[in-house]
């Protein structure tokens, strides 16, 4: 038995499709501490929401587990909150609905309907959207949705707060200000945090520790870069820090060097998968 | 509060509204036109055009009605049904006087009401064909919309039960209705009925037949869920009840509405067609009886039935429209 909060120990995933199984993942390895930043960055179609999606238990390993506090994973639970890339807000429910379904599941029982009120508009209020609880997602932008998003995954206390790419969809702007509230909200509440990411800046300002992958199929932990900068971070302060600017070099370097896409090889093959993902996604988005 | 109120008002009356208003006239009066003239153009070329081919067809029954005839007709049925009220009433009055009579005489008499042996009016005929299609309607999609979020959440069932459905959907009433007669016959036997057995039999072909659009559209609602909100109900840990009231339920029901709409009108048709058929009381027999009866005025009295079932499979259409308004949560969804 380890002692650490969150352990990936030898994990592999095959998906099963047409032509055979396609190995993902292989023999994934990482430990989390309690209240740990950890950002995972990686080209696309290299695995970083399949790794997700196994710690939250959307996903089965094919070998090797996720162990929480000494539990095995084996299905999702609020424990292990997840903020889609999507936002994935219902949207036939008011922005405080959203939350109310997650908090009265989660503290059914522990909780008076009053303490759930309270409990709802905390979170609400944690990342600025109390003034629009009784407005549905299709009347809110898509950086307020995303910020919804956050507060329903943030009122179910979990353990893990898992990320993909919560900003991407975001104008640069609206990321940087959601950025931020996250620093303040994660230093306040000492979450233990996964977040996928494609945007370097991003994930060295944000983390204690960047897990790079290297690219599918078979896809693994390539290296894992602590970044030692002082909290509370600025971003206006960190623009010309050397030590910053030397981690966001470190990042770039492996991505594109020593990660550079090889096209003609594996990864013309995957790079289609990832598209018709993709492309299948936004088709749900328009759906939804 | 709601910016959109104004949007509130019904879309034929707005232009009118807004032209009293004084709100841009040239727009306003192009709206108009769009909204009310265009229908009344379209309206008065089907007339022109219905009364100039009439006139050219000749039949067994004499020449075939124009709109003129038609309308004649449809003010006849509507004094028969006037008169016909009229005779009931003084039939009523009668038998209660000549029981108040006999009462009098001899206080152990027993009274019999006896009921008044008029034949159905064209508008008794279509209350009973409104309230048989509503109560087929009603069952169907009381049956069909749970058991279609059965079968659209599991994939299996799905597979076992679609090659039933497209076997038994195609199925015309006038197929079901042989069979249905006999089973009710068989089958139904009180000798106090709470159902006229006609009336069984018309609506439980009406249930067989529009069952499967709500049930098929229903099942592919709820099987096509986005898997993002599957994934947040996953998260979750939803029991299965909260899973479908909270998930399921308000995303599948643009195409439950859908499949519900397709049924309602399927139905209607069914219903005529098998009153015909089995000469169920209601606006199928009523055809039915002109038809058999042949007179001169039978040919423009089948018309104004032809209109009139138009026009209530039309109303129906509206009713399920503005109860899938009222239920929708997607206020933006352009219904029509
Ligand atoms: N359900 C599945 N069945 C088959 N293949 C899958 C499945 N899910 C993911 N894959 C494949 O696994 C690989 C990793 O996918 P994943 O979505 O984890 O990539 P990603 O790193 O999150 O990409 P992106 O940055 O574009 O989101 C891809 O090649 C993808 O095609
Ligand atoms: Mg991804």
């Amino acid at each position: 038995m380890s002692d650490s909060h969150l352990e990936l120990t030898g994990v592999d995933i095959e998906f099963p499709t047409p032509k055979g199984p396609f190995q993902a993942l292989d023999d994934i390895n990482l430990k989390v501490d309690e209240g740990e930043f950890i950002s995972l960055i990686g080209h696309s179609g290299c695995g970083k929401s399949t790794v997700l999606n196994i710690v939250a238990g959307l996903h089965q390993a094919t070998r090797g587990g996720v162990l929480l506090d000494g539990r095995e994973v084996d299905q999702p639970g609020p424990e292990r909150a997840v903020v889609f890339q999507n936002h994935s807000l219902l949207p036939w429910l008011t922005v405080y609905q959203n939350v109310e379904l997650a908090v009265k599941k989660v503290f059914k029982g522990r909780m008076s309907r009053a303490e759930m009120r309270d409990w709802i508009n905390h979170n609400l209020a944690l990342v600025h959207m109390d003034h629009a609880a009784h407005k549905r997602p299709d009347e809110i932008s898509g950086g307020m949705k995303q910020r919804v998003g956050i507060a329903r995954a943030l009122a179910m206390q979990p353990k893990v707060l898992l990320m993909d790419e919560p900003f991407g969809a975001l104008d640069a702007l609206t990321r940087a200000h959601l950025q931020d509230s996250l620093m303040e909200i994660q230093a306040d509440l000492g979450n233990t945090v996964i977040m996928i990411t494609h945007d370097v800046d991003e994930a060295v300002l944000l983390s204690d520790r960047i897990v790079m992958m290297t690219n599918g199929p078979a896809a693994t932990v390539g290296e894992i870069l602590p970044i030692d900068l002082p909290r509370p971070r600025d971003r206006l302060a960190l623009a010309d820090d050397p030590a910053y600017n030397h981690y966001r070099h470190e990042v770039l370097t492996f991505l594109y060097e020593k990660q550079k896409k090889v096209e003609e090889i594996a990864g013309s093959s995957a790079e289609t998968a990832t598209s018709q993902t993709k492309a299948s996604g936004k088709a749900k988005e328009r759906v939804a | 509060m709601n910016p959109n109120l104004s949007l509130k008002t019904p879309r034929a009356v707005a232009p009118f509204v807004k032209l009293a208003r004084g709100e841009s006239p040239r727009a306003q009066l192009d709206v108009l036109f769009r909204t009310v003239g265009l229908p009344i153009i379209g309206l008065l070329v089907f007339l022109m055009l219905w009364s100039g081919v009439a006139a050219k067809i000749d039949t067994s029954l004499g020449q075939f009605p124009g709109p003129a005839q038609v309308w004649n007709q449809a003010e006849a049925l509507y004094v028969e049904h006037v008169t016909e009220r009229d005779k009931a009433a003084a039939f009523y009055e009668r038998q209660e006087e000549r029981i108040a009579e006999r009462l009098a005489n001899d206080p152990d008499y027993e009274p019999r009401i006896h009921d008044y042996p008029g034949k159905p009016t064209f508008f008794d005929q279509i209350v009973t064909s409104l309230i048989t299609v509503l109560s087929g309607f009603v069952i169907a999609s009381i049956l069909a919309i749970p058991l279609g979020i059965v079968i659209g959440l599991s994939s299996n069932l799905y597979s076992a039960v679609n090659p039933l459905v497209q076997i038994f959907k195609p199925v015309s009433p006038l197929a079901w209705l042989p069979l249905v007669t006999i089973v009710v016959s068989a089958v139904y036997v009180t000798d106090d009925p709470m159902f006229e057995k006609s009336f069984l039999t018309s609506m439980i072909t009406v249930v067989l037949c529009s069952l499967w659009p709500t049930m098929i559209n229903t099942a592919v609602g709820v099987n096509s869920i986005s898997s993002d909100l599957l994934n947040v109900s996953k998260v979750l840990r939803l029991g299965w009840l909260t899973h479908v009231v909270k998930i399921v339920l308000p995303s599948s029901i643009p195409m439950i509405f859908t499949g519900l709409r397709l049924s309602l009108g399927i139905a209607w048709m069914v219903l005529i067609a098998a009153e015909m058929l089995a000469q169920s009381p209601g606006l199928g027999k009523f055809v039915w009886d002109e038809f058999q009866n042949g007179s001169s005025d039978s040919l423009a009295r089948i018309m104004v039935a032809v209109l009139v079932i138009g026009l209530i499979g039309f109303f129906l259409d509206r009713g399920m429209l503005a109860l899938q308004r009222a239920v929708s949560w997607d206020k933006t969804a352009t219904l029509r």
